[in-house]
């Protein structure tokens, strides 16, 4: 898909970080969820977001795409750089920086349409106008779905098992050619099996899609992850969320800078 | 605490088993009590309008159809002109030139003119008439009533809801009343409800839920909706006879379009009770689209906004083919409502007696219940009986409707 020539956003380009923030702050009503996250984030890599619950891991990755915004409560300070410019200035569309950076939720969530329509939908609201079959077709085959869906691409998504289910929102996600994937805990309701699919889904994407997932299972961030920042509540007696560390996945798995780093990775809390 | 005592507090609990089921017995025979008094009720009223809607008459002809025989022929069978005949020799000339001037008799079909002489030559009156109970049990009785009361008598039994009661117009004479202007009404003012409540109170409830960012004045706008529910039908009357009939008059009696005599049409059409009828339900259909569009999971608008959706995209592609089923249930519900009502179409002026069916939204007009409101209220007793006939007629309507509720949300169901 081509670029929208409106686009005030810069395409991706190669040497960069993908995403970066800056100062990042986020608050729920006057309740600040997390605060001073400061992430580059890899072009073309896979970084992990892991931490224990209520650190605002998934608040941070719905920052990246204006997602919360849906929320009328929540308040965004600080930057997003992403295509050059700061995502939360006022004249940047929300439409188009989700467009560049897709999601895939934690919960499946198919369109209760059919297969084909699930990938089509996308492409067609933003103006896909080629060979809606061929993308249909390349999309699964990179969702490696392909095969277990081509002959019924007419029945609902629905229909299909968990894990195929994820794999399709995956498919539908990469069906508009997003820079970014963001991934919320996308196999936490997924049995091992599927996960380790999705699991090698990923890596293969990553050769082209910068991806970050927000994870709960720290061998998952280990297996797939090249990058992790490590999320925690501030010791302040506000309880906000903020980055402790962040560094290459090998490291921070094997020597970690913090002691609460090595206390959760090791799984002494969380 | 020891074991010992919390052992002790268990057996407690296990002797108060038998009291917290028995408890539990109660609540539920208290709640099938509550069914039961619901179902006794509908089945009483069901019962009433039926016991009333058929039964035996004794029933008067001033003139015995045997006696306009003509060589043997009975009288529906007879050619037209013999017709034309009869219905000149039987009435008084001055109903004679009221028939003229309304059209030429000689020129009239065969099957107005026979109505015409049922009507006003045989003109059959119902003397006495008895509910379905008193007619399977006292027959012997009755008969016995007609022949010291009514010698001239005969005793028919009538079925008051019949196809001839659905296909006949109004009459004073509750023997060959019927209902088709009425029904025609009810429909007319219906569909132009319909037509004005279901898109803008779809629309409003997309606004309201999917739109409107939560501040005071769409807490207010969304309490005032809740409220105007509950407001007296009545209220609603006078407002559409004070909007509806008065200040947009103009439109309602259709001078505006040139399709009514500006020297006499008036505002009170169908056209001013079907908004007055659509204004009525539209909190209604409001709320329910909007229960219905709340039901369609945010999972799914995430996911739409996720791929780069505009919320327009987003509410189109998935919110509204989600809420549809629904939506239609729901409003066509609330609709079902705006049928059965009485108060504010007498307000905007229901006709008490009205001949002439509805042509369109500019007619005069009727509908059902206002029917069967003006017949409850005459002496005659027959009247009773043709209103509770079309008590019948109105309450199967409404199962239609709501039946049409339930086949579209299985249909649209189905498909997710």
């Amino acid at each position: 898909m081509q670029t929208n020539p409106q686009s005030e956003l810069a395409p991706a380009q190669n040497g960069k970080y993908a995403i970066q923030t800056n100062n990042l702050a986020i608050y729920y009503g006057d309740f600040r969820a997390v605060k001073e996250v400061n992430l580059n984030i890899e072009p073309r890599r896979i970084t992990a977001i892991i931490g224990p619950s209520g650190c605002g891991k998934t608040t941070v990755l719905r920052a990246f795409n204006r997602m919360n915004e849906l929320i009328p409560s929540v308040r965004t300070e600080g930057e997003v750089i992403f295509g050059g410019r700061n995502i939360y200035e006022r004249e940047v569309d929300p439409v188009e920086v989700r467009r560049r950076i897709g999601m895939v939720f934690q919960k499946p969530n198919p369109f209760p349409k059919s297969i084909f329509e699930n990938i089509a939908w996308g492409a067609r609201i933003n103006g896909f106008k080629g060979n809606m079959n061929q993308l249909v077709e390349d999309t699964l085959k990179s969702a490696a779905l392909w095969d277990e869906v081509n002959d019924k691409l007419e029945q609902s998504g629905l229909s299909l098992s968990g894990g195929q289910q994820q794999r399709l929102c995956i498919a539908r996600a990469i069906a508009v050619k997003p820079d970014i994937i963001l991934m919320d805990e996308p196999c936490s309701a997924l049995d091992p099996i599927a996960t380790l699919r999705i699991e090698e889904l990923m890596r293969d994407l990553a050769k082209e899609y910068t991806i970050i997932i927000v994870t709960h299972n720290m061998q998952q961030a280990a297996r797939v992850s090249d990058y992790t920042a490590f999320f925690s509540l501030s010791e302040d007696g506000k309880r906000s969320g903020m980055l402790m560390e962040y560094g290459d996945t090998k490291t921070m798995f094997t020597n970690p800078k913090q002691k609460l780093t090595e206390d959760y990775i090791t799984g002494r809390f969380g | 605490m020891s074991t010992l005592r919390k052992r002790r507090e268990f057996i407690e609990s296990e002797q108060q088993l038998a009291a917290r089921h028995t408890k539990g017995k109660i609540w539920l025979a208290a709640f099938q009590i509550a069914l039961l008094v619901g179902v006794l009720v509908l089945v009483v009223l069901l019962l009433t309008i039926i016991n009333t809607s058929f039964g035996y008459s004794a029933v008067e002809n001033e003139v015995d159809p045997e006696n306009l025989a003509v060589n043997g022929v009975p009288l529906e069978e007879l050619p037209q002109e013999a017709l034309v005949e009869i219905l000149t020799q039987n009435i008084s000339a001055g109903l004679f030139a009221r028939f003229e001037s309304e059209q030429p008799v000689a020129e009239r079909p065969a099957e107005e003119l026979y109505d015409l002489i049922q009507e006003h030559v045989i003109s059959p009156q119902v003397k006495e008439s008895w509910n379905l109970v008193d007619s399977l049990t006292r027959r012997g009785e009755i008969l016995a009533v007609i022949e010291t009361k009514y010698p001239e008598a005969e005793l028919k039994f009538f079925s008051w809801v019949n196809w001839d009661f659905v296909r006949s117009q109004q009459s004073s004479h509750p023997e060959i009343a019927g209902i088709r202007t009425a029904i025609l009404g009810s429909v007319w003012t219906i569909a132009i409800a319909i037509f004005f409540s279901l898109p803008v109170g779809i629309a409003a409830a997309i606004y309201l839920q999917d739109y409107a960012p939560d501040n005071f004045i769409n807490r207010v706008i969304q309490t005032n909706i809740n409220n105007l529910a509950g407001v007296p039908s009545i209220i609603y009357g006078i407002l559409g006879l004070a909007i509806f009939v008065r200040a947009f008059g103009f439109f309602t009696s259709g001078i505006a379009f040139g399709a009514a005599d500006p020297s006499t049409a008036n505002g009170r059409t169908i056209v001013s009770a079907g908004l007055t009828l659509g204004i009525l339900v539209l909190p209604l259909v409001i709320i329910n689209a909007q229960e219905a569009i709340k039901a369609v999971p945010n999972s799914l608008r995430e996911a739409g906004f996720g791929l780069g959706a505009t919320r327009w995209q987003t509410v189109w592609s998935h919110v509204l083919p989600n809420a549809l089923p629904g939506v239609l249930t729901g409003s066509i519900l609330a609709v079902s409502r705006a049928i059965g009502e009485t108060a504010p179409l007498i307000v905007i002026g229901a006709s008490t007696f009205i001949q002439v069916d509805p042509g369109g939204p500019f007619s005069k007009f009727t509908t059902l219940p206002a029917q069967i409101y003006q017949w409850t209220v005459r002496p005659q007793g027959a009247f009773h009986n043709i209103a509770a006939a079309a008590s019948l007629v109105l309450l199967v309507l409404l199962l239609a409707l709501n039946a049409t509720a339930i086949l579209l949300r299985n249909r649209y169901s189905r498909r997710y």
